[in-house]
């Protein structure tokens, strides 16, 4: 059927994509990370690993370029200067029927630029979304075994 | 709410998920949805159908990306049960770059330039 191939076709797609954009994230990140180590020797822990956080979204976000609506979001954030900051806390349902009915906008919240999307965007931004996070995480483990060995 | 491809065959194979799950689904759509009626009876039963194909679509792709141990053959793959993974998902994604970055920067205070530049070249030529 169309529909199925289509499908496989997608699933294929996606990580072709990805490895064109896997090299461009881990050469932002690590120059990133290079420049934070050479003008932040004397500063604080704390604050040399919000930077580290910082240009982990960065380079997601450059690598995933402006064609996506969570990247745009998240450039917007990253160049307003805000404090990043990302909701962790689990939200506490008090009956599993307002559990059902909030869980679209508690991933909405977790999302860049969730509150201005239907549900069908909603979803394909999560999958584009889920992706970039955790190439980004596995990027970090990479660089962190490297520099542990 | 009448789907008016609900009985055809391909209406049908979409009816794994519970018709409960669906409406709450619908629920969540824009507010703005009453001026899309307004501008045209037509578009607005055309969004739903693309709606419904689309969402069993990217709800089985997202159901891919996921990584758990799923019984094979579970076709009732509820949509809010996806959602809630989902979101479990993302903030433990958050919670380890947040871990990462705060080993990473642990790891800097030790480390001089000139090791720093190796390290670079090895994660390079390794991703």
């Amino acid at each position: 059927m169309e529909s199925k191939s289509s499908t496989t076709g997608n699933r294929d797609n996606p990580n072709r994509n990805l490895h064109g954009s896997k090299t461009m994230m881990a050469s932002h990140f690590l120059r990133a990370l290079f420049r934070i180590q050479q003008t932040s020797t004397s500063s604080s822990s704390a604050g040399r690993s919000r930077r580290i956080r910082r240009a982990a979204y960065a380079s997601m976000a450059y690598s995933a370029g402006t064609r996506r609506a969570w990247s745009r979001a998240l450039l917007r954030k990253l160049r307003s200067r805000a404090r990043l900051r990302f909701p962790r806390r689990l939200s506490r349902a008090a009956t599993p029927q307002r559990r059902d009915m909030d869980q679209a906008q508690v991933l909405r919240k977790l999302v860049p630029g969730g509150p201005s999307m239907d549900d069908c965007k909603l979803l394909e931004e999560t999958a584009d979304y889920i992706r970039f996070l955790t190439t980004q995480v596995r990027l970090m483990q990479t660089v962190m075994d490297s520099v542990s060995s | 709410m009448s789907y008016p491809h609900a009985f055809t065959p391909r209406g049908l194979a979409l009816r794994r998920f519970k018709p409960k799950v669906l409406s709450t689904s619908y629920i969540a759509l824009p507010p703005s949805l009453p001026h899309h009626f307004e501008a045209g009876r037509k578009m607005s039963s055309r969004r739903s159908r693309i709606s419904e194909e689309e969402i069993s679509e990217l709800v089985s792709k997202l159901q891919s990306l996921l990584p758990e141990a799923r019984r094979r053959g579970s076709g009732r793959a509820s949509a809010a049960k996806l959602l809630k993974e989902t979101c479990n998902y993302i903030r433990k994604l958050n919670r380890e770059v947040d871990d990462l970055s705060n080993r990473l920067s642990a790891l800097m205070a030790t480390m001089d330039s000139d090791s720093a530049e190796a390290d670079i070249i090895r994660s390079l030529l390794r991703s």
